[in-house]
Order: structure tokens, then C-alpha cells, then sequence
């Protein structure tokens, strides 16, 4: 998990405060899923189209599948949040929350000719902020920050040491 | 001590100094995001403080403190009680459908449900513990798809859900003299409901009867003394009212949120030739089965004026007034029967209606535009009814009151009135905005959604198909015949008994009379008749 980094401050704080942003967003998605005991993916997944229309409609059709989708996902994003926010394993939350949204934007992705009953966050073509916050958390993924700015940094020098010393 | 050593030493601790210095400042780097995660926490909480606040102000305002919705125990019945045997009277589309309502479907509706993947939520409906065992139609084909339907294992309850023999009877005659029928569900065309359920009820049978109930105002008289006597459990075929939201709206009523409400106006449109009843072509276009040799016509025709046979008459019947009153029998009596359940309104004192055929210029008598206005003076109150076939225009079903309106279809939202007297305070305080609906209940979620967002308001503009128990979609049908069934079980009386359906059938063939004698018709209380 040891990476180095040769960022400037200015790259580094930029990429921590990124970081802290979709945190923040993904972190409160799971909790706001938390506090409203009716919350249920249902509706979403019940507009799937495109590719995976086909594995939506599966959940949907199959009650335990659909409860344990939304235990996953509420959990999911919590836990995804929480690593990204604090900086705990924060590349591999970073991959996975590249991951889980990307299945968002696949679900119901805005292309032409595929019209949803859902209101839509602004006017989107192709791309929408789900699939930004998806490739932003790639970049988060590939320019890592939590070694400085997170509690991964205590992790790796505990580890460090336990494996023999500072080199 | 050398001087190489001392240096040495120096540097060493020179790096101790640096390494904790640097530990510091790493772990302050490191737990950077803490006070973001706080700063989070907080704002969650400030946030549901707010919304619990605005909501609670709403709530106190409306005097919902104390409401409480009825739970349903969907679902968590296990099935009781002894078998129950049904036959079908008619086994056309509506048959199918309840069929379905009751745990049965032909094998290739299931090969269809499970290509739209909905088979698998309809299996988890709840199992009733009845089987089919008589099926009874006129048209071979009918009755065959009755058989098959009533023997496909592929069902709720699997394996352990009773399988009986399944015998098909000539007349329906034969059905209600057979004693291993318990009760019937009569799914033919109108004309023959009455005369069929007086004979049901006479012979001891349970009823679940299609709407209409009765064409004819003294075959009504009949069958309302003859369940009375009876003593059967009789259902009138509508479900609507089983939706969740219909239960909802109801404590809003009781709760008298709408202020006295004058006028409750009730709409359908439609603009396809299957919703005027045009329906002897299949989806290809092609005329669809059946003919002299394979349906029994003079059965079919009943106590009907004699026609000759044709495949019009036989699928189109709702076109002519022999067999039906049209949009009266087939629609408004959906919305009569959602008011009445709403309001108790009974029967009106009044009725007039007018309309026309403005648009389907094929050989029908009923009108395809029609409208009809309801006079209850007792309760300071009219029901409008409007209906066309020449747009699908929704226009909703709104209860309008001096406080507040309700629209109510698969969802209810309800809308402070800008110059209501009860609100006045709330809505200058700011506390209730009249523009924008003040309650909706979203019946995904079953609970007040007072605090309504902008997702939240689209929702509930828009209408849900089916409606939701503990979680689950459910059928209505299947909660309207399921009810029926607990109530042959339980001894209860269902919601659509013979009192609601004999209400409802006078408003309609008032309504009806009506439109065809161009006249206002009056109910005459003392002598309980139509003059």
C-alpha cells in the first residue's frame, strides 16, 4: 500500500480537496439512505436502460435480491465515503466508487432517444455528473493523497516501522 | 568520545528531532479530513432538525399528530380456513385477469410474464388456498382457456397449493345446482350479471360480480332482496379502493382536511379504439376466433332482444344498450364506487346527463362523449361525471372543498386553497403554500410526505400502477378478491358488498335513463324508485 508521492503543495491540497468534495457527496448519499427507512432502489432501477436493464429488472423481480442491493449499496457508499473523507484505504475506496457509480451511469445513462420519468439534474448529453464523479474518482484513484493528507499516512509508517525501521 | 562519534551522535539525534517533528505534522496531515467529517455530521444533523421541524409545523397545523394509517396484514396471513371452490361464470379478458388476482394464469400468460420478467412477483403474491373447479362460457375456446388456466400448476402457494379436477359446465345453471361450488365469479357481459347472481345467491353461492351490478332497475331490486336473504357474501367487482392510498385519503376525509367539500368532479378519457370497444380484430389486425358453431349465441343473447349472430356483437357488445350502458356501466361506475367509499354519498336525488357519439361514427348506440351531473341537496353536494373517447387527456378525479382540494388516483395530493378560511394563518405565515401541493402520500413509502421536494411533488403528479403493501407491489385485484375470500372465511361484509352495489347500480341506471329519455331523472325516497 506504500506509494510516494512528488506532488507540489498546490497539486496536492487540489487533489485532497477533490477528494474531500465527492467524500462529502457519497458519504451523505449512504447516511441520507440510512435515515429514511423507505428508501428503496426500486424506482431507479425500474427506469434501467440499455445494458443493464436486463440485470435491474432481475433485482427488481426478486424481493431478497432487491433488499440486499440496497443494504449493499447504503453500506457501500457509506464505507466508500468514510475511506475517501478520512483517507483510509483510500485508493481502493476511490476504485470503488469509480466502479458504483459507473453502474449508475449504465443504468440510466442519458443518450438519445432514452427518456426517463425521473427528473434530471440539468441538461446531459452522454455525459452527466454521474459519469464525472465516476472518471473523478479514477484521477483520485491513479493520483493518490491519503499518505499525505489522511489517516493512511499513520497507517503506512505503522506498517513501516513493524516491518523494520524507517529506510 | 571521538570527534567522529560525537558527530555522529549529533546527526542521530538531529534525525530523532526531525522524524518526531515531521510525526506531528504527519498526523495532523493525516486526521485532516476529521473535522470535515464532522463538519458533515453536523450539517446532517441541522438538516433533519429542519425537516423534522417543518414537518412537525405542517402536521400540528393539519391536526395530523395523532394519525395513524391502517397497516395491512398483507402478507402475513398464512392461508386459512377450509378449501374454497370457485367456478367461473364467463371467461373472457376481465376472467383472465381476476384469475390472476386468485393465483391462476393460463400457461401462455405465464410464458409472457416471464419473458417481461414479472412472473416472478406475481408467484410471491399471497396464496388465497382456492382452486377453480368449474368453468362456465358459452365459446369453447373460452372455457378450454378457463381449463387450462385453472390447471397450470405454475402458481402461487407451488407444489402445495391444491389441485382439483376442473369440470366445465354447459349452462351456468348446471354450475350453481353443482354442490362441490362453493362460490362463483360472474365475469360475462352485463346483461346476464343480475339474473346470474339472483340465481347464485338463491342457490347459496358466494358472488364476486363484475360491474355493472344491474341494467335493469327491477332485476337490482331483486338481487339486493335476494342476497339480503341470502345472507352469501356478495363483492362488486372494483378495486381501486383496495389501493393503500384510497385507505389515506379516507382518514383525510374523516379528518375533514378538505373543509366542507361542495363538489367532487370524476373524469375518464380514453382515445383508442379498444377503449371505445372496438375489439373483434386481434393485434394483427385479424378477426378473432368464434362463430355460430362454437359459441352457443342464444345462451349468449340471454334475455336480450333476439340479433342475429355476428363476431361485432360478441366482442363489441358494450356498443349497444341491450347488453350494457357504456361508459356509464364500464367507467363511471369505478368512480361512483371510489366516491361512495370516500364520502357515503348513497343515492342522488338527481341525475342528468347529455352526450353523444361525436367520434367512433361506427353502428354503436352509446355515446363517446358523456357527462352527467349527480344532485345530492341532503349533503350540499354534486358529483360531476365527464367522460370521452376521443382523448386520452388525464383530467383526474379531484373532491374540492372550501379549504382544500384533493386530486386522488394512484396517489393523493392534496392542495390548500388559496382563500381557505381554516388555512388562512398557515399560509400567511408562510408555513403552507397553496401553489404547491401541501400533503402527497407517496404509497411507495406509506407515510405523510408533508415536506414535499421537487422529486417528491413529480411523483406524486404522476400516477403508480400498482399499489404497495409492507414493500411489495400488489395487484388491487388481487386485494379486492383476496377480501372477498377472507370474508367468506370470516363472515365479515367486504367493501363493495350489495349495499354499496345496490347504490351504485340505481345512480347508474339513473344516469343512464337519463341519457337516453333527454330528461332529468329523480330518485323518489319514500317509494325508493326512479321517476
Amino acid at each position: 500500500m506504500k506509494y510516494e508521492t512528488n506532488y507540489t503543495k498546490l497539486q496536492t491540497y487540489s487533489l485532497v480537496l477533490l477528494r474531500w468534495l465527492i467524500g462529502w457527496h457519497i458519504l451523505y448519499e449512504g447516511i441520507a439512505k440510512l435515515l429514511n427507512p423507505d428508501w428503496s432502489s426500486l424506482g431507479f432501477l425500474q427506469q434501467a436502460q440499455g445494458i443493464m436493464s436486463g440485470f435491474a429488472g432481475w433485482v427488481t423481480s426478486h424481493p431478497t435480491v432487491l433488499s440486499t442491493v440496497d443494504f449493499l449499496n447504503t453500506w457501500g457508499l457509506i464505507a466508500i465515503g468514510v475511506g475517501l473523507l478520512l483517507g483510509i484505504c483510500a485508493r481502493t475506496a476511490a476504485w470503488a466508487g469509480a466502479i458504483l457509480v459507473f453502474t449508475y451511469y449504465l443504468t440510466c445513462p442519458p443518450l438519445i432517444g432514452v427518456e426517463y420519468a425521473r427528473p434530471v439534474d440539468g441538461n446531459n448529453l452522454i455525459v452527466d455528473k454521474t459519469l464525472f464523479e465516476s472518471i473523478a474518482l479514477v484521477v483520485l484513484a491513479v493520483f493518490p493523497t491519503s499518505a499525505v493528507v489522511g489517516l493512511d499516512a499513520i497507517i503506512q509508517r505503522l506498517r513501516t516501522r513493524r516491518n523494520g525501521g524507517v529506510k | 568520545m571521538t570527534e567522529k562519534r560525537k558527530q555522529e551522535k549529533t546527526n542521530t539525534s538531529n534525525e530523532n528531532k526531525r522524524a518526531e517533528g515531521m510525526k506531528r505534522r504527519t498526523v495532523l496531515k493525516a486526521l485532516a479530513g476529521v473535522p470535515v467529517a464532522g463538519l458533515l455530521g453536523f450539517e446532517i444533523l441541522r438538516k433533519t432538525n429542519y425537516e423534522a421541524d417543518k414537518r412537525k409545523q405542517i402536521v400540528r397545523e393539519l391536526g395530523l399528530d395523532d394519525i395513524e394509517f391502517p397497516k395491512m396484514d398483507y402478507g402475513n396471513a398464512k392461508p386459512s380456513g377450509d378449501l374454497i371452490r370457485l367456478g367461473f361464470i364467463g371467461f373472457g379478458t376481465r376472467a383472465r385477469q381476476l384469475s390472476h388476482a386468485l393465483g391462476f394464469m393460463h400457461p401462455t400468460d405465464t410464458e409472457s410474464w416471464k419473458k417481461r420478467k414479472l412472473l416472478n412477483d406475481w408467484l410471491q403474491q399471497e396464496y388465497l388456498n382456492v382452486a377453480i373447479t368449474g368453468i362456465c362460457d358459452v365459446f369453447d375456446e373460452h372455457a378450454q382457456n378457463g381449463i387450462d388456466t385453472a390447471s397450470n400448476k405454475v402458481r402461487p402457494g407451488g407444489d402445495g397449493a391444491a389441485a382439483l379436477p376442473v369440470k366445465r359446465y354447459r349452462t351456468y345453471h348446471e354450475m350453481l345446482a353443482d354442490d362441490s361450488i362453493d362460490a362463483v365469479l360472474i365475469a360475462t357481459p352485463d346483461h346476464h350479471h343480475a339474473r346470474i347472481a339472483i340465481d347464485a345467491a338463491k342457490a347459496g353461492k358466494h358472488i364476486y360480480c363484475e360491474k355493472s351490478v344491474a341494467l335493469k332497475e327491477d332485476e337490482l331490486n331483486e338481487l339486493y332482496e335476494t342476497v339480503k336473504q341470502s345472507g352469501v357474501v356478495f363483492q362488486l367487482g372494483h378495486q381501486i379502493t383496495q389501493s393503500i392510498v384510497f385507505k389515506q385519503a379516507k382518514e383525510i376525509i374523516k379528518r375533514n382536511l378538505l373543509g366542507k367539500i361542495t363538489l367532487v368532479e370524476t373524469t375518464s378519457n380514453r382515445n383508442t379504439a379498444s377503449g371505445a370497444w372496438i375489439r373483434h380484430l386481434d393485434a394483427k389486425g385479424n378477426p378473432k376466433p368464434g362463430n355460430e358453431q362454437t359459441i352457443d349465441w342464444k345462451q349468449w343473447l340471454g334475455e336480450a332482444p333476439y340479433a342475429p349472430f355476428s363476431a361485432d356483437r360478441y366482442y363489441n357488445w358494450t356498443k349497444w344498450f341491450d347488453y350494457d350502458s357504456g361508459m356509464i356501466g364500464q367507467l363511471f361506475t369505478h368512480e361512483f364506487d371510489a366516491v361512495n367509499q370516500l364520502l357515503r354519498i348513497g343515492i342522488p336525488k338527481s341525475v342528468m346527463s347529455s352526450g353523444g357519439i361525436y367520434y367512433w361514427k361506427d353502428n354503436r348506440e352509446m355515446p363517446d362523449s358523456l357527462h352527467c351531473v349527480f344532485e345530492y341537496p341532503d349533503k350540499d353536494l354534486t358529483l360531476m361525471y365527464s367522460g370521452n373517447l376521443a382523448s386520452s387527456r388525464g383530467r383526474g378525479r379531484v373532491f374540492m372543498g372550501h379549504d382544500g382540494s384533493m386530486e386522488l388516483g394512484n396517489n393523493a395530493i392534496i392542495t390548500a386553497d388559496r382563500n381557505s378560511t381554516r388555512y388562512a394563518e398557515g399560509i400567511q405565515s408562510g408555513v403552507i403554500d397553496p401553489s404547491a401541493p401541501m400533503i402527497s402520500f407517496n404509497p411507495e413509502a406509506g407515510q405523510i410526505d408533508a415536506v414535499s421536494s421537487a422529486s417528491e411533488r413529480y411523483y406524486a403528479s404522476r400516477g403508480l400502477t400498482t399499489t404497495t403493501v409492507n414493500g411489495r407491489r400488489i395487484d388491487v385485484t388481487h386485494l379486492h378478491v383476496r377480501e372477498w375470500i377472507n370474508c367468506i372465511r370470516n363472515g365479515n361484509e367486504p367493501s363493495a358488498n350489495i349495499e354499496m352495489a345496490y347504490e351504485e347500480g340505481i345512480a347508474c341506471i339513473m344516469a343512464h335513463q337519463s341519457y337516453v329519455e333527454k330528461r332529468m331523472v329523480q330518485w323518489d325516497e319514500v317509494n325508493r324508485k326512479i321517476v
